[in-house]
């Protein structure tokens, strides 16, 4: 039996929840405490397996009234895979005009997760 | 010079502008004009890349930019008159307005007006670190706004001075840019920001965050070398013996914001010293009749959801005020931070409506309850387990228990 602190990420609250857990082929969780709320222990057992996360980051686009359009992972997608999504996301490039919400990667790194754009950028107009 | 006659003028087009105005329209203002200085609407949203925006309001993890385009598409829709890339430059008592813009300078006499200003970053002439001069020193949003904006990376050896939630979210973008972040530094006892960003941008990514502990010496000839740390005591002074030096190329600030209140001086707005913003009522008003104030310009926020609402509501009794439907201001009951408090937010209220108390603690606390009394009589009472500086807490008031009150007490015991 091993206790554990996490910090719940789900919302601004933050919670500082102890686990009960037992290592073995596969990780058990006996009792969860200091949670607020439902989601804190379902976020437990999944950050005990196989932690997930949201990233942002921004691509390059040409010929827009902004140079970077932001993007973000459109679902949580596995920690350990990050450095090969952001591989992704620096190694594309984009042509303005983007939409907010546009694809810019589709499933990066092999993940299920596609690269949205967080922002809207025109083409730009010279004067 | 252009002279023009305005109802409702609303200075500022981030989060707080956008809602008041949209909340004003809806209400049924005819007149909003919304003058924000930058080219674009959002404010600092724009360059907050990161997820965690709109929990609360829109129960979605939207980032910044995601979470202003709700807005703006909102302000689009309903109409609202904006004049972009135009700066508010004085305001007084009367409500008028002077701007500028590439066009010239206009005059404005407003109805009624929403301040909206947002905040800016303490910088390294705020704090005064010893040492040399060299570059390589930036606030943290302003390195957010290179790195975010115009695709310029700041440096690749990063020392954070300051633990607040600009710093960490900094920390977790620069190292997945590449840069190397060797420590957070943070003069408290405890961390400035929230704990889910300790989490996911420092603990995630093997950064550690020193608490009492400073940069007491800054290093380097024209780029910054390096800087010296060292451990601190209760009055900030640095433990002898306890100096090291970490070399870096960058040292990110992230120590604070000021309310951008410029305009609220020269209108002579009544000032609250705890907040750094001005003074308000139950109805968001200053101490000048006609002129509003909500967002970061009043005080400090760390969701940008409180911010939507309480603009909101700011807005629509700034609308009201022009109907004439709001009585002459009088509000009588004083609100006072009392043990524990830091301060709290309305000063002072009307007793005729039910509002929210905003208010942040002095220290972290846990299993605390927060006390609203008038003398001996309990008005509201908040249970909490976890209490932090950084941790804006709200209570709701109602106006009918405040019936003969003259003050109300805040404090957490
Ligand atoms: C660098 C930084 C990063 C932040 N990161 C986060 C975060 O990650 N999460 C979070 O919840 N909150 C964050 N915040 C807090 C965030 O500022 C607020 O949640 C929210 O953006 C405040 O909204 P606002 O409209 O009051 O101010 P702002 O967004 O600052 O908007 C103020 C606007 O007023 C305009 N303006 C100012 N003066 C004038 C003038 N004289 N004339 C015309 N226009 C003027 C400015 O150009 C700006 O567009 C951050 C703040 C800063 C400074
Ligand atoms: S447990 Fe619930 S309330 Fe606590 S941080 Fe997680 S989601 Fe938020």
């Amino acid at each position: 039996m091993k206790r554990k602190e996490l910090i719940c990420i789900v919302c601004p609250n933050g919670c500082q929840i102890q686990a009960e857990i037992e290592e073995g082929e596969k990780i058990q969780v006996n009792e969860i405490t200091g949670h607020l709320c439902d989601k804190g222990p379902e976020w437990v057992e999944q950050e005990l397996v196989n932690p997930m996360r949201t990233i942002a980051s921004s691509i390059m686009v040409e010929g827009g009234d902004f140079p970077l359009v932001s993007v973000r992972t459109d679902s949580p997608i596995p920690f350990k895979s990050i450095p090969e999504i952001m591989k992704a996301i620096k190694s594309s490039k984009a042509k303005a005009p983007v939409q907010i919400g546009d694809i810019m990667v589709k499933n990066p790194a092999g993940t299920f997760c596609n690269i949205i754009a967080t922002r809207t950028v025109q083409t730009q107009v010279l004067p | 010079m252009k002279s023009i006659k305005r109802d409702l003028v609303i200075i500022g087009g981030g989060p707080a502008g956008l809602a008041a105005a949209v909340a004003a329209k809806e209400f049924g203002c005819p007149d909003v004009l919304l003058i924000e200085r930058d080219r674009i609407l959002g404010g600092i949203l724009n360059q907050c890349i990161h997820d965690g925006f709109g929990l609360h309001r829109f129960e979605e993890s939207l980032t910044g930019p995601e979470y202003a385009q709700r807005y703006i598409d909102e302000f689009n829709r309903l109409g609202v008159d904006a004049m972009m890339g135009t700066i508010v430059l004085s305001l007084d008592r009367e409500r008028n307005l002077l701007v500028s813009s590439r066009k010239g300078f206009t005059k404005i006499e407003a109805g009624a007006i929403v301040l909206s200003m947002g905040c800016r970053e303490r910088t390294a002439g705020a704090i005064q670190i010893p040492g040399t001069r060299p570059s390589g020193i930036y606030t943290a949003g302003a390195a957010q706004n290179f790195i975010n904006l115009q695709n310029i990376m700041v440096g690749k050896q990063v020392v954070i001075l300051g633990s607040g939630d600009i710093g960490m979210i900094m920390a977790r973008r620069m190292t997945l840019e590449g840069a190397k972040v060797e420590s957070v530094f943070e003069i408290l006892p405890y961390a400035g920001g929230l704990a889910r960003n300790i989490q996911q941008c420092l603990n995630d990514y093997d950064i550690p965050l020193h608490l009492s502990t400073s940069v007491i010496e800054l290093h380097g000839k024209s780029r910054l070398s390096g800087v010296t740390v060292a451990n601190m005591d209760e009055n900030f002074l640095p433990l002898p013996g306890s100096e090291r030096h970490i070399p870096c190329d960058t040292l990110l600030l992230s120590v604070g914001l000021i309310p951008e209140n410029e305009l609220s001086h020269r209108a002579h707005v009544t000032m609250a010293p705890a907040t750094g913003g001005a003074g308000v009522d139950d109805i968001f008003m200053t101490s000048v009749p006609g002129i509003f104030s909500c967002g970061n310009v009043l005080h400090v926020h760390d969701l940008v959801d409180h911010v939507s609402e309480e603009a909101a509501l700011a807005g629509q009794f700034a609308a009201q005020f022009l109907e004439g439907g709001i009585p002459s201001p009088d509000s009588h009951i004083n609100i006072v931070p009392k043990q524990g408090v830091r301060y709290t937010l309305p000063q002072h209220v009307s007793g005729l409506r039910d509002f929210t108390l905003s208010l942040r603690v002095t220290e972290p606390l846990k299993d605390r309850a927060v006390w609203v009394r008038d003398g001996d009589r309990k008005v509201a009472r908040k249970k909490m387990v976890r209490l932090h500086p950084a941790e804006m807490i709200r209570v709701k008031i109602k106006g009918e228990k405040l019936q003969n009150t003259r003050t109300l007490e805040v404090s957490v015991e």
